[in-house]
């Protein structure tokens, strides 16, 4: 039988492959990809918890649609505002991303 | 490490689909070429999908790659290619900033498996499925028009305004 453990242990791996890739790579779409790593993580726990929680409910699954909703709203805002900034400064690395640097 | 857990056909299977997303993942931190490791978040977004079906969830799995697997990862690849498409991550110089990075992302992942496996926390015991027998679809339906309508509303707002906001930002007027 499959147990909460198993999935959260999973789950918390994805969130540090997730995070690594986000705070080091350079590109800025990979930074994105990385960002939807870690929101992937957060739905399998969200589902692990789910069905095999203290109270197991429909309430994690759809959670999960919502957060895959807004997450599919964020990519398209993201590659928008990042194709503007690629057409104005002709760059896709981070690096040089720092119009709002202080 | 493997006490207690049984080689059922569930337990294999888990392990398999782990395996793949967990080397997808990092074969996404290791590949040089931009558009490789978007093809590698692909493998992630798939496997979870199936992670999804081991979980009850089947909807969500189809949703899952249509969603994920279909639409975000293409949409990856035209951004790639609209920018600079045979861009290849430099090698990084040894700097502080990826070994902070590092330790930031082993430590909170040590903290979580400790939380998880060690520290003695009772898990609740697995159970028979809740729905079993029962139409995942049409559990989701009722519970999304039912006790979520006003949240569903307000996200299709959200997704609305947010995909013209979308449009208005790439499509710059030529003066």
């Amino acid at each position: 039988m499959l147990s909460v453990e198993q999935f959260i242990t999973l789950g918390a791996i994805l969130f540090c492959i997730g995070l690594y890739g986000a705070l080091t790579k350079r590109n800025i779409i990979i930074v994105l990809v990385s960002v939807e790593l870690m929101l992937n993580a957060v739905n399998i726990n969200l589902l692990a918890f789910s069905r095999f929680g203290l109270m197991p409910s429909m309430n994690g699954q759809i959670f999960t649609l919502f957060a895959m909703t807004i997450a599919a709203a964020e990519v398209a805002v993201g590659l928008a505002i990042l194709i503007s900034l690629y057409r104005n400064r002709n760059t896709s690395d981070v690096r040089d991303q720092d119009l709002m640097k202080w | 490490m493997f006490g207690g857990i049984e080689f059922t056909g569930q337990n294999i299977a888990f392990f398999l689909i782990s395996l793949f997303v967990i080397a997808c993942g990092v074969m996404l931190l290791s590949l040089r070429k931009v558009l490789y490791m978007a093809l590698a978040v692909g493998g992630v977004f798939i496997g979870v999908a199936g992670i999804y079906v081991m979980l009850e969830a089947e909807f969500l799995a189809f949703i899952q790659i249509l969603l994920y697997a279909g639409a975000i990862t293409i949409m990856m690849l035209f951004a790639i290619m609209l920018t600079k498409h045979d861009e290849v991550e430099k090698a990084q110089k040894v700097t502080a900033h990826p070994v902070w990075a590092a330790i930031a992302a082993v430590g909170l992942g040590g903290i979580v498996l400790y939380v998880t496996k060690f520290s003695g926390l009772r898990w609740p015991t697995p159970t028979d499925s809740p729905w079993e027998g029962q139409d995942n679809v049409k559990l989701i339906g009722e519970s999304l028009f039912g006790q979520f309508v006003i949240p569903f509303e307000l996200v299709s707002v959200v997704l609305i305004v947010a995909l013209v906001g979308a449009i208005t930002l790439a499509n710059k007027e030529e003066k």
